[in-house]
């Protein structure tokens, strides 16, 4: 039976699907049985969840502006013409 | 590495880098709003720095728009720029180190043990429940509390999902060290996140 301190240190791999299949069944086991455990496994993919949010994340117009305007006078300059 | 912004019928990646190196502008244009807002991300995660994510942006694609014509087309476009947006970035980060003589690392190194203390349950769907300025800024302040590489590390594996091969590589470190690093990194922002997010 794995205690709660293995439990934790597989989490990464656990997440990754980077676990035996004996081993990823212990810890699924574990985690039914454990609110702690599974607090922390749920809040931790949560948590990569919130990151990879693309909605969370806005590219600010005068940047974005300032990105292609240099990046036009660079192309004319090298090509002579868009 | 999908990008749902895209259009239903977006034009093949590698058909725009052909046209682009042919001298097309609108090409390299669609190229640049494809992944623009993913490299000014990257450019942010790992400076931690709006102001250096913007050069890390600009820089990127003046480089790319130099070198395209030896882009080999053996990987991917977004890989390739990826990895220019990386390099760029991390560069900007050394500068600032040095600078404030501040290493790459965390000063424990990575034997230190991460032990969660935080074992109350999140309020559900905070994407909800807060604003998207607030979130974002719990997010980013989360972040910037990580030593670099660790930032690195998870914004690599977890955000931009290249391979722990591929960060790895990008970073210069061992898959192992990869490895340590994305734990503690996601153990430490969920932590974190944990104090501001748990039910209360």
């Amino acid at each position: 039976m794995l205690n709660c301190k293995k439990v934790l240190l597989e989490i990464s791999n656990y997440l990754d699907g980077d676990l035996e299949e004996d081993l990823k069944r212990n810890i699924e086991t574990h985690i039914r049985m454990c609110r702690h455990c599974k607090v922390v496994f749920d809040t931790t993919r949560k948590t990569i969840e919130l990151y990879c949010d693309g909605k969370l994340f806005i590219l600010p117009e005068d940047v974005r502006a300032r990105l292609h305007e240099s990046l036009r006078r660079k192309w004319l300059a090298k090509r002579g013409g868009a | 590495m999908t990008e749902s912004s895209q259009p239903a019928v977006a034009k093949d990646e590698s058909l725009l880098v052909t046209e682009a190196k042919a001298g097309s502008y609108e090409a390299f244009e669609e190229l640049v709003n494809r992944y623009e807002k993913k490299i000014y991300r990257l450019g942010l995660n790992i400076t931690g720095n709006r102001e250096d994510a913007e050069d890390v942006l600009q820089e990127t694609f003046l480089k790319a728009f130099e070198h395209l014509g030896a882009f080999r087309e053996d990987s991917r476009f977004y890989t390739w720029i990826v990895r220019i947006g990386v390099n760029e970035a991390l560069m900007k980060l050394r500068k600032r180190r040095a600078e404030k003589m501040v290493p790459m690392e965390d000063a424990v190194g990575d034997d230190g043990e991460v032990i969660p203390r935080e074992f109350t349950d999140w309020k559900p769907n905070p994407e909800q429940q807060l604003t998207r300025t607030e979130l974002e800024g719990i997010l980013e302040n989360a972040a910037k509390a990580l030593p670099p590489t660790f930032r690195a590390v998870f914004f690599l594996r977890d955000v931009e999902e290249l391979s722990t091969e591929e960060t790895a590589e990008m970073l210069n470190l061992s898959t192992g060290a990869v490895k340590a690093r994305l734990f503690r990194a996601r153990l430490r922002l969920r932590e974190d996140l944990s104090k501001i997010l748990k039910r209360g």
